[in-house]
């Protein structure tokens, strides 16, 4: 491209939260192009052939957090996403038994009473309690989030608001939000529950993406952030996206391109050029350069700063401060394409059970255990994850009578004490995982047609999230609001006029919620004086 | 005041409890023209603040053995030092031992031992940036914490003026202090340090009364809580009584009879009598009552609220939250008689008598912490030693010693239960110092070992926990140490609290009997 026809705006990554704020900006007019390192699109929201005529959502694997109010704006259902929503869903124990999950709250209620009639009793106060949280916090995931350090009426408008927010729940509830906010995820279940296999359930989502364990103070908000799930306003609620989690960014391409955006692949950005403190473009691997008026950086806080921006153009402080920020790893990742439904002697044939996320880790403990491992620098030994085969709902992803099953795992470390991640480590951590599922599906081994196993120093090499965390940086007190990602920086502005962050590494942080692109790109419309259309 | 006192009353305020808060609380009052009646169950007072005699002829403070977070300001409002309260030893430094290298040595503003020069200028900016915070939260201490959501002006104020203490530090201290509030210890320090033993030291101030290990956020905000607790002691530092912890509740007993308050001891509180929805006194197990306008509690949240007043007088949600107070102790308490004074390797001379460590690293303290989790005391724990004989000699027989160490983590609930475990790690921690003071187990006379459930005992604490609810974000400051009874309020009229339980927390500090008391006072005063 010639200096004339420059595009307005580069974004750098075609991640969910890059395609956003690129649909975003294309619709309020602006010239787009999107560039993206690999040669398919999708970031972490990708479906892959990697055997057969299998799909693997081999990334994000289910839909919660998407924003609607970003469905609808971008029309992503026009574009070709459907959501399935699914039920069911189960955890395992170890002595046969299990707890099965609905979203209907009397059958859940029913379900839990099979293991103890307080606990169903106390079920009732759980989810209303958790949902108010929700209903708490939901207003302010679209919000960027105010610097309290500042004068400007804008951010003394927000503080306001927050505080009114606040203000408007009520003494009780006040103390009640303050300690759900700093109260690790066990302390809190404790407060509702006694029987170890409903709170090992309920914890999960606690420690799902976290460096952290069920015990650790600040869990317990974690454990609402995966409630956040929105389909049809039923919070908590979840769902497959039809084709895969490609489908997501697929339609949001489509979205972009319909109004006018550009995508590049194959096009890996080296450098962000810089002149006198301001961003004017970006270089290529190959050399090339492309200038544009503004770049938005879809990449993490790390990767941008650290790797693509010369830090002699940023203050001192600033790339100490990027230094420190906590974006350890401690996930994997199995995707296993099946010969056939494995069979759980713990569920019924045809109970909607295995429908949903299946989990076998049946107590707190074994999960604060299974943390302790990550502290050690190994993967847990006795993992927790998060199994799902979503081909019994959406067939498409597997040929007829195969299935996918998507099998998450928590902990996992990007650096393992014993050194660094070999094919003979990946293979040893993939078996551990392998044999807890066989432990409780004798038939699960003898299915396996073929599995693909990722550490988080593989996501970190094929997504580019640095340490391979999927968050693009941790969900702790120190680098959320207007701590996210840096103090000061909390506003998708950085040190360089005219460079912007719009990934995750942004509030309100992870998954494929789409919020930190919105808000992104409503920040730059403002800084331009343009209006969102 | 005497608005409100009914004419029948004996007392204004009687208080449950002689320990330090109670004493302190008393002396307060009584100074404010209140009578007071000080009712203690045991023989002697002190409660936690006592020094025990452990084996023949060698005593020991039982709990808390260092004073360094009493304010200043108190032991001069109340003039302790006149009611005979002396110094054996005051500015102790802390040592970080090695067991095969040069202990690091941190007095104040200076480091010794195998610190790079980066570690020493890191730890200059450090110790400067936190004293800074700790300044601006220092104040949080003077005064109860504010409610929430009320229209009262004074919460108001005092949180409005929270907030401008905050924004006084400037812009880069502001987000810095707002950024690691609710951060871990863990991370903090290696984000400062390299040098292993420096990061231990601040990490086991993190972690000491809290049910964590120094990779649990909100570690940070119990560091800077107890270096704003420090400050406000002022120069003395970590300091020893001469006669131990014990010379403290003494000298608070003195001044607050020099003032006109009674003291009793051998009178155990059964219950407190109410009448209509005011208390009116408290009943002893002898049956006795005694009648008074106001009662104090200085017993933990849950033996007051639920033991002396009773779960019939509140209502379900309330006592729900008491129930769910967490106060299951965490740390034991080791004591050695020792035919001579221990030698710990790699400390010069002269500091023996400083406050010893024994947290190497973060990891350790970590994995110490791990145990503690799953219902196991820790085979290689964190220890805070004192051998307050070098500053005290009085403590134990010619030319013999006693060690005194804090060990964490001992968790209350020990799988298998403590009879059986005692002494398994009572040699287990001998053995430990063996590695750090060669000799010392030859050196052993006796050795007693106060677990969670022995203190709870001893000194009747639920859970046998010093601070008699962890320190955690969840319970802290407008928390403390429940919603509904804070600001040493209970949801009973004329009911106040001033243990432990309340904010600021344990430790030898006075801060919660002065602030109940000053509490009181000032309702008193609007009624």
């Amino acid at each position: 491209m010639g200096e004339r026809d420059k595009p307005d705006v580069l974004v750098v990554g075609a991640g969910h939260n890059g395609l956003v704020a690129a649909c975003y900006l294309a619709r309020a007019g602006l010239s787009v192009q999107v560039l993206e390192r690999n040669p398919h699109i999708g970031g972490a929201a990708v479906s892959r052939r990697l055997y057969g005529d299998f799909t693997y959502s081999n990334c994000s694997y289910v839909c919660s957090l998407l924003r609607p109010e970003i469905m609808r704006a971008l029309e992503l259902p026009r574009f070709g996403l459907q959501i399935i929503p699914y039920d069911g869903g189960c955890t395992m124990m170890r002595d046969g038994g299990h707890l099965a999950l609905y979203d209907n709250h009397d059958a859940l209620r029913r379900e839990i009473a099979r293991h103890s009639k307080r606990d169903a009793e106390a079920y009732d106060r759980y989810a209303r309690d958790v949902i108010r949280q929700c209903k708490f916090i939901k207003p302010l995931l679209m919000r960027e989030p105010p610097d309290p350090t500042s004068f400007k009426p804008r951010d003394i408008r927000e503080l306001l608001y927050l505080g009114g927010h606040f203000q408007r729940l009520g003494e009780q509830r006040m103390y009640d939000t303050l300690r759900f906010w700093t109260m690790s995820a066990a302390d809190f279940l404790d407060e509702y529950f006694e029987s170890e296999i409903v709170k090992a359930h309920m914890a999960g989502s606690a420690i799902i993406g976290t460096a952290l364990g069920p015990r650790s103070p600040g869990t317990a908000y974690v454990l609402l952030h995966h409630y956040m799930g929105d389909i049809d306003d039923t919070v908590g609620a979840w769902g497959f996206a039809r084709g895969g989690m490609g489908a997501v960014t697929r339609a949001l391409a489509a979205s972009l391109q319909a109004s006018g955006g550009t995508i590049r692949t194959d096009a890996g950005v080296e450098r962000i050029l810089v002149r006198n403190g301001r961003s004017v473009g970006v270089a290529l691997a190959s050399g090339e350069e492309i200038h544009a008026r503004l770049v938005l950086s879809n990449m993490d806080v790390k990767r941008t700063f650290l790797e693509t921006v010369d830090s002699s153009e940023l203050p001192e402080d600033f790339v100490r401060q990027v230094r420190n920020f906590k974006i350890r790893g401690s996930s994997g990742k199995l995707n296993i394409a099946l010969d056939g439904l494995p069979t759980f002697p713990a569920i019924p044939l045809g109970s909607p059970s295995t429908r949903g996320d299946m989990h076998v880790t049946d107590t707190i403990e074994m999960m604060e255990r299974a943390y302790d491992d990550w502290k050690e620098g190994t993967w847990s030994r006795a993992p927790y994850i998060d199994m799902l085969i979503p081909t019994q709902i959406d067939p498409t992803m597997a040929p007829d009578g195969k299935h996918y099953m998507s099998v998450f795992v928590q902990y996992c470390p990007y650096q393992l004490a014993s050194g660094p991640w070999d094919a003979d480590k990946r293979k040893a951590f993939g078996d551990t995982v392998i044999d807890t599922i066989a432990r409780h599906s004798p038939d699960f081994k003898s299915l396996i047609l073929h599995a693909e196993v990722r550490t988080p120093w593989d996501l970190e090499n094929e997504v580019g999230l640095t340490e391979g965390n999927i968050f693009q940086g941790e969900l702790t007190f120190d680098q959320l609001l207007f701590n996210r990602p840096i103090p000061g920086y909390s506003q998708y502005r950085t040190p360089l006029q005219g460079l912007y962050l719009c990934g995750s590494s942004t509030h309100p942080g992870g998954g494929v919620m789409g919020a930190p692109g919105a808000n992104a790109a409503r920040a730059v419309l403002r800084d331009l004086r343009m209006e969102a259309s | 005041m005497s608005t409100t006192s009914s004419p029948r009353a004996a007392f204004d305020c009687i208080v449950v409890g002689g320990g330090h808060n109670g004493l302190a609380c008393a002396a307060y009052l009584a100074r404010a023209g209140r009578s007071v009646l000080v009712l203690e169950a045991g023989e002697h007072l002190g409660g936690a603040a006592a020094t025990r005699e452990f084996a023949p002829g060698f005593r020991v403070s039982a709990l808390s053995h260092l004073l360094h977070q009493m304010p200043a300001r108190i032991i001069e409002e109340l003039q302790l030092e006149r009611h005979g309260l002396a110094w054996a030893a005051q500015s102790l430094p802390t040592a970080v031992l090695a067991a095969d290298a040069a202990a690091v040595i941190i007095d104040g503003g200076s480091l010794d031992g195998p610190v790079g020069a980066a570690d020493r200028e890191a730890y200059r900016e450090f110790r400067s940036q936190l004293g800074r915070f700790a300044a601006a939260l220092q104040p949080m201490l003077d005064a109860p914490p504010p409610r929430l959501g009320t229209d009262r002006w004074s919460d108001r104020l005092s949180l409005l003026s929270l907030g401008w203490r905050i924004r006084r530090l400037g812009r880069r201290d502001m987000r810095e202090l707002l950024r690691i509030a609710g951060m871990n210890a863990y991370d903090l320090l290696t984000e400062h340090f390299q040098a292993a033993p420096l990061q231990g030291a601040f990490g086991l101030d993190a972690v000491l009364g809290t049910n964590f290990g120094p990779r649990a956020p909100g570690t940070v905000m119990t560091l800077l809580y107890r270096l704003a607790l420090q400050q406000g002691a002022g120069a003395r530092g970590a300091a020893i009584p001469v006669g131990g912890m014990g010379a403290v509740p003494v000298a608070l007993a003195a001044a607050a009879q020099a003032a006109g308050a009674q003291i009793r001891l051998a009178a155990p509180v059964a219950r407190l009598t109410v009448a209509g929805d005011r208390v009116t006194g408290v009943r002893l197990q002898s049956g006795e009552t005694i009648d008074a306008t106001t009662v104090i509690s200085s017993a933990d949240p849950k033996h007051s609220l639920l033991g002396l007043l009773g779960a019939e007088h509140l209502d379900t949600s309330f006592v729900r939250r008491v129930h769910h107070l967490r106060t299951r102790g965490l740390a034991a308490k080791l004591h050695l008689a020792l035919d001579g004074p221990p030698r710990f390797t790699g400390l010069p001379p002269g500091a023996q008598g400083a406050r010893l460590l024994i947290a190497p690293t973060l990891d350790y303290i970590e994995r110490a912490f791990n145990h503690s989790k799953y219902g196991e005391y820790s085979s290689a724990p964190a220890l805070e030693i004192t051998v307050p004989t070098i500053s005290d000699a009085s403590l134990a027989p010619a030319g013999k010693h006693v060690l005194s160490a804090i060990v964490h983590y001992a968790p209350y609930e020990l799988r298998g239960g403590w009879e059986s475990q005692r002494d398994a790690f009572t040699h287990a921690l001998v053995g430990l110092l063996e590695r750090y003071a060669p000799g010392i187990r030859g050196q052993v006379i006796h050795g007693e070992l106060l677990a969670p459930p022995d203190i709870e005992r001893e000194f009747r604490i639920h859970g046998g926990h010093w601070h008699h609810a962890d320190l955690a974000l969840d319970q802290f400051f407008a928390v403390r140490p429940v919603p509904g009874a804070t600001q040493h309020r209970t949801p009973l009229p004329g009911y106040y609290l001033c243990g432990a339980g309340c904010h600021p927390g344990g430790g030898v500090v006075g801060i919660a009997g002065r602030n109940a008391a000053r509490q009181v006072i000032a309702e008193a005063g609007r009624a």
